[in-house]
């Protein structure tokens, strides 16, 4: 599917699209139910010491909103330079390297010493890691001979799966009171994320979010095909490899907040291109951001105030993702 | 499982120029002698010499905990492996197996769902429980592989993450409320530390599964060519895919309940089979059991050194290992293609 110069992403739209409602349109909407669902959030059961509850919650709110960002952002980008509407970072493996380089850190110089280096300069040392082996790797996997769709999505996932499996092997083998440090750091939920780390990751997301901006025509002259894209004069080499950095940022950033969250891209990205009848990324972008940021923080509440639950959001995302994604599949919407 | 009459072996001779009964008796014995290694691997000391001079403590342990474990670790292997080629002769697709369609993860439904509602349940209703579940789940896999429009080769193996993406879900739901996640994460991991005579007989089940396998290795190559075709060659083909679900899902049912599971296993075994010896299914079969007990075996050895006297369980070890070596196979092939 990616050998074919074929607007795969255009050719969808035309058959597609829900008539009648604009993309500016369907912005507006949205931007005012996410911010309706935020404000719900926030001030719903509003008791006690607020001065303590509010930072706590807006922390939360701010963590979700950067996650459904970067989750939302780098999924599209990735699908938009992949030629295709299944591969998503997630799926690629990208957060099981994160996860790998986080362990093989502790593993190397020990939870203390990683500990002590503070919140920044770890998160620093780690994107830089993670965007150095996501560019060797993924460039080399999408740039190289090797077309076939099938077998990136396969070596993907068994990427995903090595990098797992190599992280269990070492947490068993790290000392069991560094493996508990190592397992806060890369299971907060959303209800202990951290103010600093929050910091820093919103300084990172906005760093690339400005390259990813400036790319934008770019991005919607990509989503028509590597050859047609390269027929256009889009240096396509190097935009792809622009994108995987974006990504692998993007990911460091939602996984090393709350974890990895495997359907829940694929979830908005879907749901942002049935929605949105153009396939221009200024438009598909903010659709899909502001869909993540209902679906997360609508989500959490929902459960928090309906079903008393704490964090068995990802549980749920996880759920129901992978059964919209089975019935996109069957009804031959996604290929 | 080797046919050694004369007039047999010289007549297919011809047919088989790779993977002869010859070949397969030096790979048995060279497992045999993995295993023999394995029974001598262990914290508490048991040596050939303590053996020999007759200590009753040395034989004890060898009798009550190593040859238990190591029979067990020889089954499971030979068994995952078989059931994995059995999926993938079912579903028309090198890429499928009891851990990436959901099997094993019914399996662990199925557990979970008796560990709740009866707390006291015998292994035995756990693991029919557990068999019933993976049959029901990987039921559900080969109707949704029917129903897609496309029968693209990508989208099978997608589907089945999927759809075992979405079973682990609702198990890790009720598991979190009902405070089994531990629990859970020890099924699902494979370790053969808890291995104990008396403790480990039920997984003889899956020898004879594996045995069923073998004889019926064709009519799941048939069926897998789909309905009409092989009622055309005179195949009862809701029979003969009722049977492979059922010999898949007991298998990893009783893997599942004894040990956890093995990831991967069944995915990289069959396709080195298939590398090495080509597609006859019929000749794989004691291959990939053969394969599948040695990788197994050699997993376990290393999982009870690396971090000695620690150990490490099994399914780690493959997981990091099996997908290695199965990246390096997808990855040399496309070297090849390139």
């Amino acid at each position: 599917m990616v050998s074919t110069g074929l607007p795969t992403a255009l050719t969808q739209h035309q058959r597609r699209p829900i008539k009648g409602i604009s993309p500016k349109t369907w912005i507006i909407a949205l931007s005012v139910v996410a911010v309706a669902v935020v404000a719900a959030f926030m001030l719903i059961d509003l008791r006690g010491n607020i001065g303590y509850i509010l930072p706590r919650r807006a922390i939360k709110v701010g963590s979700m909103i950067l996650v459904a960002y970067a989750v939302g952002v780098s999924t599209v980008l990735f699908q938009t330079v992949t030629s295709n509407r299944i591969l998503t970072p997630s799926i690629m493996g990208f957060d099981a390297l994160y996860m790998l380089i986080q362990t093989g850190l502790t593993f190397a110089i020990g939870g203390q010493a990683l500990l002590t280096m503070g919140a920044p300069a770890r998160f620093v040392t780690e994107v830089a890691l993670m965007v150095g082996f996501s560019f060797l790797l993924y460039r080399w996997l999408f740039t190289g001979g090797g077309k076939s769709l099938h077998l990136m999505l396969l070596v993907g996932i068994v990427f995903g799966t090595m990098f797992r499996g190599i992280s269990s092997l070492l947490q068993r083998l790290i000392d069991p009171s560094e493996f508990i440090i190592l397992q806060d750091l890369f299971f907060a939920s959303f209800n202990n994320v951290d103010g600093l780390l929050l910091l820093v990751s919103a300084l990172a997301v906005a760093a690339v979010s400005t390259l990813a901006w400036r790319m934008r025509h770019q991005l919607d002259v990509l989503s028509l095909g590597r050859e047609t894209a390269i027929n256009l004069g889009v240096d396509h080499k190097r935009s792809v490899i622009s994108v995987l950095i974006i990504c692998s940022v993007l990911v460091a950033v939602s996984t090393a907040l709350v974890g990895p969250i495997t359907f829940f891209g694929l979830l908005i990205a879907s749901l942002a291109y049935q929605l949105c009848s153009h396939f221009r990324h200024a438009y598909v972008l903010p659709i899909a951001v502001l869909l993540g940021i209902i679906a997360l923080v609508g989500g959490q509440l929902v459960l928090e105030q309906v079903f008393a639950f704490d964090t068995a959001l990802s549980i749920v995302i996880e759920f129901v993702g992978g059964i919209v994604f089975i019935a996109l599949l069957l009804k031959g919407k996604v290929k | 499982m080797t046919r050694s009459t004369p007039a047999v072996s010289g007549r297919v001779a011809l047919a088989r120029p790779r993977g002869s009964g010859g070949q397969l008796a030096v790979a048995g014995a060279a497992v045999i002698a993995l295993a023999i290694a394995s029974m001598f691997v262990g914290v508490s000391d048991v040596s050939l010499p303590a053996l020999l001079a007759g200590d009753r403590t040395a034989w004890d342990i060898f009798w009550i905990s190593r040859v238990p474990r190591t029979i067990s670790v020889i089954l499971a292997g030979m068994a995952m492996s078989v059931a994995g080629l059995i999926m993938q002769l079912m579903a028309r697709n090198k890429f499928v197996e009891p851990s990436t369609v959901g099997t094993v993860e019914s399996a662990s439904l199925g557990i979970l769902v008796v560990t709740v509602a009866v707390p006291g349940a015998s292994l035995l209703a756990k693991m029919s429980t557990a068999t019933v579940f993976a049959a029901a789940g990987t039921a559900l896999f080969l109707l949704v592989l029917r129903r897609i429009p496309l029968r693209n080769t990508l989208l099978v193996p997608l589907v089945g993450i999927m759809l075992g993406g979405v079973i682990a879900a609702i198990t890790t739901f009720f598991a979190y409320r009902y405070d089994l996640l531990q629990t859970l994460n020890s099924w699902m991991i494979g370790d053969f530390s808890g291995v104990l005579r008396g403790r480990y007989e039920l997984l003889w089940i899956v020898a004879v599964l594996t045995l069923v396998g073998y004889l019926c290795a064709d009519r799941f190559t048939m069926a897998g060519m789909g309905q009409e075709f092989s009622t055309n060659l005179g195949l009862n083909y809701n029979r003969v895919m009722t049977l492979g679900l059922i010999i898949v899902s007991l298998i990893s049912a009783v893997v599942v309940v004894n040990i956890g599971s093995i990831p991967f296993l069944g995915l990289i075994v069959p396709n080195l089979v298939s590398i090495i010896f080509g597609d006859n299914v019929r000749r794989a079969v004691p291959w990939v059991a053969v394969f599948g007990a040695g990788f197994v075996l050699v997993c376990d050895i290393i999982g009870r050194t690396i971090r000695f006297p620690y150990e490490i369980p099994v399914g780690v070890i493959v997981s990091a290992i099996g997908s290695a070596m199965f990246l390096y196979l997808l990855l040399r092939k496309r070297e090849r293609r390139g």
